[in-house]
C-alpha cells in the first residue's frame, strides 16, 4: 500500500507532466484540412521527420479516394473541411469544479452502471486534485508491467521511445491506403495505445483503457497498435463502459494487432458513444477500421458490444498468415431509436488448417436498422481451413430492420466454411408469460436479449460482461411500450 | 377471494364474456367447464390482464382491490396466478434466472425480504423435487425443448414458489397423459389451503377425477348457466353441454 506522501508526490509528478502537455496543447486549429495542417499536427507532438512525411503520404492517397458507400447506412454528407483536425483536450481550468456543474443525466447513467463517484468525476471531466484510487491503481499497474517487460503507453510517446517498433508495425496491418478512412486517421490520428508483449511473456493483468480515461477522451482519431512477440498472451480491453458525451461528430479510429508466432491476442470492445437522442438527432458517425494479422499458430480473438454512435461501420478482421492460425469474432451489435449499423467481420484464411469462428448477435429496437456483414475467404493455399458462422438477429418492434450480408470465397476444394443464420422477434406471449409472473416489460425484454446475447457475453472479462448487460438495459429503456 | 360482477369482455370486438358472475370465497376450488368456444380460457385472459382482450362491463375485485385496472404483472403480484394451457419457451433465459426475477417481484410487492441466491436455488431445488423434475431443468432456457408434460410440471413449481392466492388453471389436463396428470393433480392439491382459492377450467370431467372441486359451473354463450356441485360434472359428462345451452338462449328470450 502506498502511503498519503507517495500517493501525494505522485499526484504532483502527474500534474506537472498534464501541465507540460497542456502547455503545447492550448491551440486549437480552424476547421479544414491540408497538407498544412498535417504538418502542424506533427510538428505539436515533436514527431520525427519520417512520421511526418508518413502521415503527409496517406493524406495524398486520401484525397485521391473516395468515401466508400456500400454499407447499409444512410447519413448526411460529411464536409471535412468543416471539422477541426487538431483541438487540445480542455485544460483543468476549463473543466467543471464539480459534480453539481455536470450534465444529471449523465450522472443518473453512471449510477445505473453503478461506477464508483471518484471514477465517476474522473469520467465526466471533474478537475478533481485527488483521484486516490485511481493513482494507486496506475501505478502498481505499471510497476508490476514493467517488471514483465511489457510496454504500455501513448502511441505518441511510444514514436520516441520505441521508434524501431512504431517503425517496423504502423501501418503493417493496415497500410496508409487501405480505406478512406483509415487513410484520413493515418494523416492525422491524435494518438491512442501501443502495446507490445515481448517473447513469451503471458501479461500480468487485463490492459485496458480504463485506466487511461482522459487519454479516452481525446480524440477523434484515434490509433492503436499491439504487438504480441512470439509465444505471448494478451488480453486487451477497449472502451470506456460509461457513455461519453462527445461534441465531435466523426470518429475514424484504426487499430492494428500483430500476433506473432505462437502468440495469443484477445480484444475486446465496448463502444458506447453517444448514439444520437430518439428523434435521430446527433450521436457520432463511428467509421473503424480494426484488424489482426495472425502468424502461425497464433490466435486473435476479437469481442464487441456496440451499442452507441448514431451510425457504426465496424469490421474487426483476421488475417490468418500463418499455418494453423485462429480467428475469432463474437459480437453483439445493439442499435435503438433511429442508430445506423453495418458491421461484422473479414476472416482471410491463407495458411494451412486455419479456424475461425463467427458469432454474431444483431438486436434491433425502435426504427433501427441493423446490419451484420462479413467475408469468409478461402484462399488457395488454405488446405484444411474451417470456418463456422452464426449469425443471429433479434427484432424488437416492428419498425426496426435486420440485414444479413454473407460473402463467401472458397478457393481451396478442403476449405470447409459453414453458416448458420436465424431471425427471431420477441413474442407478445413470451412477455405475457414474463408479465403474469410478476415481471415487468422492461426487466423482461432485458432477459430476453441478455440470453440472447449469452454467447458472446461470456467471452468477456467476468466485470465487462456485467457492465455489458447493464449498458444492454439502459440502451433499451423505452424501446418496448 | 375473487369477486366477480357482471363482467363483459371482448376480443377483437366480438363478445365473449357476457356478463359473469363468480363469487369464490378462500380455500374453495370452482371448475369451470363448458362447450368450446363458451369464453373459458377468455376469463383467464381477462382477469390476468392479457393483451387484445378488452374488459366492456363489469368488476373483478381479489382480496378487496378492483385488479381491472392494474397491469398484469401488478395482478400478477396482487396474488394472481394463471397456469397456461400452452406455456411459451423464452430459449436463452435460464428457468433458475426467470423464477428467481418473478419471485423477486412478488416478494418485493409483498414487503417480503429478497432471497438471496443461495437461498433461491435451494427453495428452487426443493420445489423441482416437489414436482418430479430433475435440476438440470433450471439451467435450462424457460420450456425450451421441454414436453408438455415437463411444461405443465414447469408452471406448477412457478405456483408453488409463487404462493398465489388465486390460482387459475386453464386447460391445464390438454396435452397430458394420465401420469403427468397424475402429478399435476397431486401438485395443486398439495397446494390447496384455506388461503388460497382455485379456478380449474377444464373441457373434460377426467381432470376432476384428481382436483375435486367444490363447485362445479357451466359456462356458455359468456355467461355462468348452470352452477353445483362436483356431481354436475358427472352430469355433464353423459348429458353432454346441448341441453344447457339452449336452455340458456331460451331464458335470454
Amino acid at each position: 500500500m502506498a502511503t498519503n506522501a507517495e500517493i501525494e508526490s505522485q499526484i504532483k509528478a502527474r500534474e506537472y507532466k498534464a501541465g507540460f502537455v497542456t502547455n503545447i496543447e492550448s491551440e486549437t486549429l480552424p476547421p479544414g484540412l491540408d497538407e498544412d495542417v498535417v504538418r502542424f499536427i506533427s510538428a505539436k507532438k515533436g514527431e520525427p521527420e519520417w512520421l511526418t512525411e508518413w502521415r503527409l503520404k496517406a493524406y495524398r492517397e486520401w484525397l485521391t479516394m473516395t468515401e466508400p458507400d456500400w454499407a447499409h447506412i444512410g447519413y448526411p454528407k460529411i464536409d471535412y473541411q468543416d471539422i477541426s483536425y487538431y483541438s487540445a483536450p480542455k485544460s483543468m481550468d476549463d473543466k467543471p469544479k464539480s459534480l453539481d456543474e455536470v450534465d444529471p443525466e449523465l450522472l443518473a447513467v453512471y449510477d445505473k452502471l453503478g461506477i464508483p463517484l471518484h471514477e465517476q468525476m474522473a469520467l465526466a471531466g471533474v478537475a478533481v486534485d485527488a483521484v486516490f484510487d485511481s493513482v494507486s491503481v496506475a501505478t502498481t499497474f505499471r510497476d508490476k508491467l514493467e517488471e514483465a517487460g511489457v510496454i504500455f503507453m501513448p502511441i505518441s510517446e511510444a514514436v520516441h521511445e520505441y521508434p524501431e517498433l512504431i517503425k517496423k508495425y504502423m501501418g503493417s496491418v493496415v497500410p496508409q491506403r487501405d480505406n478512406y478512412f483509415a487513410a484520413l486517421n493515418s494523416a492525422v490520428f491524435s494518438d491512442g495505445s501501443f502495446v507490445y508483449i515481448p517473447k513469451g511473456v503471458r501479461c500480468p493483468m487485463e490492459l485496458s483503457t480504463y485506466f487511461r480515461i482522459n487519454e479516452a477522451m481525446t480524440g477523434q482519431f484515434e490509433r492503436t497498435l499491439i504487438v504480441a512477440d512470439e509465444g505471448s498472451y494478451v488480453s486487451y480491453l477497449e472502451g470506456c463502459t460509461a457513455p461519453m458525451r462527445d461534441e465531435n461528430q466523426l470518429h475514424a479510429a484504426v487499430v492494428e494487432l500483430v500476433a506473432l508466432d505462437g502468440a495469443e491476442i484477445k480484444y475486446s470492445t465496448v463502444q458506447n458513444w453517444y448514439p444520437g437522442d430518439e428523434n435521430g438527432k446527433g450521436g457520432i458517425y463511428n467509421f473503424v477500421t480494426k484488424r489482426a494479422v495472425a502468424h502461425t499458430n497464433a490466435k486473435v480473438s476479437w469481442t464487441q458490444v456496440e451499442t452507441g454512435s448514431a451510425v457504426t461501420w465496424k469490421y474487426p478482421s483476421c488475417v490468418l498468415k500463418g499455418d494453423n492460425s485462429i480467428g475469432e469474432f463474437y459480437s453483439v451489435a445493439l442499435t435503438n431509436n433511429y442508430q445506423q449499423a453495418d458491421t461484422g467481420t473479414k476472416m482471410i484464411h491463407m495458411g494451412k488448417n486455419t479456424k475461425s469462428t463467427i458469432i454474431s448477435k444483431g438486436i434491433s429496437a425502435g426504427k433501427s436498422q441493423n446490419a451484420y456483414r462479413g467475408l469468409v475467404r478461402m484462399g488457395p493455399m488454405a488446405e484444411g481451413a474451417r470456418n463456422f458462422t452464426q449469425c443471429d438477429s433479434l427484432l424488437l418492434g416492428d419498425k426496426c430492420g435486420a440485414h444479413t450480408f454473407p460473402y463467401i470465397e472458397s478457393k481451396h476444394p478442403s476449405a470447409v466454411v459453414e453458416h448458420e443464420a436465424t431471425t427471431s422477434t420477441v413474442s407478445d406471449d413470451q412477455l405475457f408469460l414474463c408479465q403474469q409472473r410478476g415481471i415487468d416489460t422492461e426487466k423482461a425484454v432485458s432477459m430476453i436479449v441478455n440470453g440472447f446475447c449469452k454467447e458472446v457475453f461470456k467471452e468477456l472479462p467476468m466485470e465487462f460482461a456485467v457492465e455489458a448487460g447493464k449498458l444492454l438495459e439502459i440502451s433499451l429503456e423505452g424501446s418496448v411500450g | 377471494m375473487i369477486e366477480i360482477k357482471d363482467l363483459k369482455a371482448s376480443v377483437e370486438e366480438k363478445d365473449i364474456l357476457k356478463g359473469l358472475n363468480l363469487n369464490i370465497g378462500p380455500g374453495e376450488v370452482h371448475a369451470i367447464m363448458g362447450p368450446n368456444g363458451a369464453g373459458k380460457s377468455t376469463l383467464g385472459n381477462v382477469l390476468a390482464g392479457r393483451e387484445g382482450y378488452e374488459v366492456t362491463g363489469g368488476s373483478a375485485t381479489l382480496n378487496g382491490k378492483d385488479i381491472l385496472d392494474l397491469d398484469p404483472e401488478e395482478r400478477a403480484r396482487e396474488g394472481l396466478f394463471l397456469a397456461f394451457q400452452y406455456p411459451v419457451e423464452i430459449p436463452g433465459v435460464s428457468n433458475l434466472e426467470f423464477l428467481k426475477a418473478s419471485v423477486d417481484a412478488v416478494r418485493e410487492q409483498q414487503g417480503k425480504p429478497a432471497l438471496d441466491s443461495v437461498q433461491f436455488l435451494k427453495l428452487a431445488r426443493e420445489k423441482c423435487k416437489a414436482v418430479n423434475l430433475d435440476q438440470s431443468f433450471l439451467k435450462r432456457g424457460v420450456n425450451e425443448g421441454f414436453s408438455g408434460g415437463e411444461k405443465k410440471r414447469n408452471e406448477l413449481m412457478q405456483m408453488m414458489l409463487l404462493e398465489p392466492s388465486l390460482c387459475i388453471l386453464d386447460e391445464t389436463d390438454s396435452g397430458l397423459d394420465i401420469d403427468a396428470l397424475q402429478v399435476v393433480a397431486e401438485g395443486v392439491n398439495a397446494m390447496r389451503d384455506a388461503n388460497r382459492s382455485f379456478i380449474v377450467v377444464t373441457h373434460y370431467q377426467r381432470l376432476l377425477d384428481y382436483i375435486v372441486p367444490d363447485y362445479v359451473h357451466v359456462l356458455a354463450n359468456g355467461r355462468i348457466v348452470k352452477s353445483g356441485g362436483k356431481e354436475l360434472a358427472l352430469e355433464l359428462e353423459e348429458k353432454g353441454y346441448g341441453w344447457l345451452e339452449n336452455g340458456n338462449d331460451n331464458g335470454a328470450e
